[in-house]
């Protein structure tokens, strides 16, 4: 047994963690054990990838490639592979993944089963639409290889389905033609809500990366920076690597309400100086925290809680007020507040999380119970705009949040795998 | 590129791995029993057809001491797989090097190999072993165009030491370990630690009286 947290670093609890590295592994390791859940990198912030006092199944070990066709863009790889791994290796041959978040220090497992969504999702949609294939291991000894067009329901229910389903060892994904690490970027400030619902709605159809930077701090809330990218071709000299890292958890966290409205002001202030059009890389633009190492230990040793909530387009506007009006008023908030709208499509999974609307994440240190009550406040916000909160930020959900947010719920339980259980599973699924 | 190992699927995996990334298309696997030399001096000579410029002989195991301790056959078993078996393969293709005059030959010590201690010490008199026998090899090459790189790596995140992670051992990430494997083999440096900070903590660890270093329990 040994202490495992996710990205929030919120607790430590002992697991008993049993590491994947091929074949024969997993099925001595999984089938008919007592329950666990795939653990591939820990980069969810809450208990989606944690089993407290169980077992865990480290996928780090299946990051092996088998197959490539230089013709069509299709990858297979096992599920352990990083996404750092595949865009190092591709993007130099001319090809990239669709659909990537703020991180490429994630698994392909764990793209999957939380159906990532990126910058582009007004364009590309979530991690789903571009997964050609999945093999699942089921812990009845089963292996199941599902498709958009086979198993078709498998494929539906795996897609955002938290790693529920059976364990991922597979997956064969559409890759996308590109010219090279480069993209077109153009700085905006905004200075409030409908600024940047208008900025959004005309960036859409010309801009395929928008993402928003908002304050949530100062009194003058709503206001913010946007950015919005387009690849480009042409060579460059590459950028300069500088890798930060935080090199100790602080004894407080540095996400301190004085020291914050001061950050938020100066970062506005600079990005609004420095706003116009320039050509970045797409690391430092896409994945800006990977260049910070273990930047989660900022927060201190009570770790930190990301509430992201996608609202529908129509009460979209009133709900992010009212919910930046109720962090305003509680002093709490943080450094890393995204605003972005999502495109008018349904996510291929029965519980991915993209919907049509408009999506905001924000961090919060852990202050106990004070943090809590303000997340019931915005809880109440999200339920009656009929949003959702995403499971792969969640700690902390009521069940009839989650309900009301998964209206195919009942569907998605009947694919579940009952040789697989999460904290998160059992604290919103019973089991 | 050939893979020589005991296991053709997992060898077969590594080399669709590999194409994949890109590394060449022609990738050959290879298995042998790695404790018989007659064996061994037939892959070596085999795959040398073509001239050889790098030879890297990684394998290893890491038994429990205690086993070795009360199991003699354990203890042989420690000593020849992690001793004899990568000095037979390194034997082997220095003959077909040396024909050609020029290449590299990179074999895989330990930290361990450094001190003995009560801890791991069969293990680590057979990476003395390396030790030692690299250290000849680069007498005898030298002054030719064939390079002896011994790699000592520190506790390092493989499935060799997947047990030592329940107790809290810190062990290094494997591609930091093998980027400075590759640089140092690419340079031809004599001796390279990695991570880079043990070719301090392991100079001090040899450099302990044996009046202190007694008194330690590692």
């Amino acid at each position: 047994m040994r202490p495992v947290s996710s990205w929030g670093r919120l607790d430590a609890n002992l697991h008993q963690v049993v590491s994947l590295r091929d074949q024969a592994d997993i099925r001595d390791s999984v089938l008919e054990k007592e329950p666990g859940i795939a653990y591939g990198m820990g980069r969810s912030y809450g208990d989606v990838c944690l089993n407290p006092g169980g077992l865990l199944w480290s996928t780090a070990g299946l990051d092996h490639f088998i197959a490539f066709d230089e013709a069509t863009g299709v990858l297979t790889c096992e599920a352990g592979v990083l996404l750092e791994d595949i865009q190092e290796n591709f993007i130099r041959r001319g090809w990239t993944l669709p659909v990537t978040p703020g991180t490429r220090q994630i698994t392909i497992g764990g793209a999957i089963a939380n159906d990532v969504h990126g910058k582009n999702h007004h364009v590309a949609g979530s991690f789903g639409d571009h997964v050609r294939r999945i093999r699942l291991f089921r812990t009845d000894g089963e292996t199941i290889d599902c498709a958009p067009s086979e198993h078709s329901g498998w494929f539906s229910a795996t897609v955002g389905g938290m790693g529920l389903t059976g364990l991922i060892v597979e997956a064969e994904l559409q890759l996308k033609r590109i010219d090279g690490p480069w993209l077109d970027t153009e700085t905006l400030a905004y200075g409030n809500l409908d600024e940047f619902f208008a900025l959004s709605d005309a960036s859409e159809t010309d801009w395929e990366h928008t993402v928003s930077w908002v304050d949530g701090l100062s009194g003058e809330w709503g206001r913010g920076i946007f950015m919005r990218a387009n690849p480009v071709g042409g060579e460059r000299p590459g950028p300069r690597k500088v890798t930060l890292s935080v090199p100790f958890t602080p004894p407080v966290s540095l996400a301190h309400p004085g020291i914050l409205r001061c950050f938020n002001a100066v970062y506005y202030k600079f990005k609004k100086y420095r706003a116009g059009r320039a050509v970045a890389h797409n690391v430092p633009f896409l994945y800006p925290l990977d260049n910070i190492r273990e930047w989660n230990r900022a927060y201190g040793p009570e770790g930190f809680f990301q509430y992201q909530s996608v609202i529908p387009r129509e009460t979209g506007k009133d709900a992010v007020h009212a919910m930046l009006d109720e962090i305003v008023r509680a002093r709490e908030g943080s450094f890393l507040a995204v605003l972005k709208t999502f495109g008018k499509r349904d996510a291929v999974g029965m519980m991915s999380f993209p919907r049509p609307g408009v999506t905001l994440a924000m961090d919060f240190p852990n202050r106990g119970a004070r943090t809590r009550a303000l997340f019931e406040r915005l809880d109440a916000i999200v339920m009656q705009a009929g949003g959702r909160l995403y499971p792969a930020k969640d700690a902390r959900m009521p069940k009839s949040l989650f309900e009301a947010g998964y209206p195919r719920l009942e569907e998605f339980l009947k694919y579940r795998d009952s040789g697989i259980a999460s904290g998160l599973s059992r604290r919103l699924m019973e089991s | 590129m050939v893979l020589i190992g005991r296991d053709a699927a997992r060898l077969e995996r590594i080399a669709a791995d590999l194409k994949t990334r890109g590394a060449g298309s022609d990738i050959r696997a290879v298995t042998v029993d790695f404790l018989d030399p007659e064996a061994i001096r037939a892959v070596a000579d085999d795959v040398a057809q073509t001239a050889v410029d790098i030879v890297f002989i990684a394998h290893g195991m890491l038994p429990e001491q205690d086993a070795c301790q009360n199991d003699l056959s354990a203890c042989r078993e420690a000593l020849e797989v992690n001793g004899v078996s990568p000095v037979l393969f390194a034997e082997a293709f220095a003959r077909t090097m040396e024909k050609n005059g020029r290449g590299t030959i990179a074999l895989t010590g330990s930290v361990a190999g450094d001190r003995g201690r009560k801890s791991n010490y069969v293990y680590g008199s057979a990476k003395g072993m390396i030790e030692r026998y690299a250290q000849g090899l680069q007498h005898r090459f030298a002054g030719t165009g064939i390079n002896v790189v011994l790699v000592k790596p520190g506790p390092t995140d493989t499935p060799m030491t997947a047990r030592l992670k329940d107790t809290g051992t810190r062990l290094a990430p494997v591609a930091s370990v093998a980027r400075r494997i590759a640089r140092a083999i690419d340079k031809g440096v004599p001796v390279v630690y990695a991570p880079c900070r043990w070719s301090v903590i392991m100079w001090v660890v040899r450099h302990l009286p044996g009046v202190i270093f007694r008194k330690l329990d590692i």
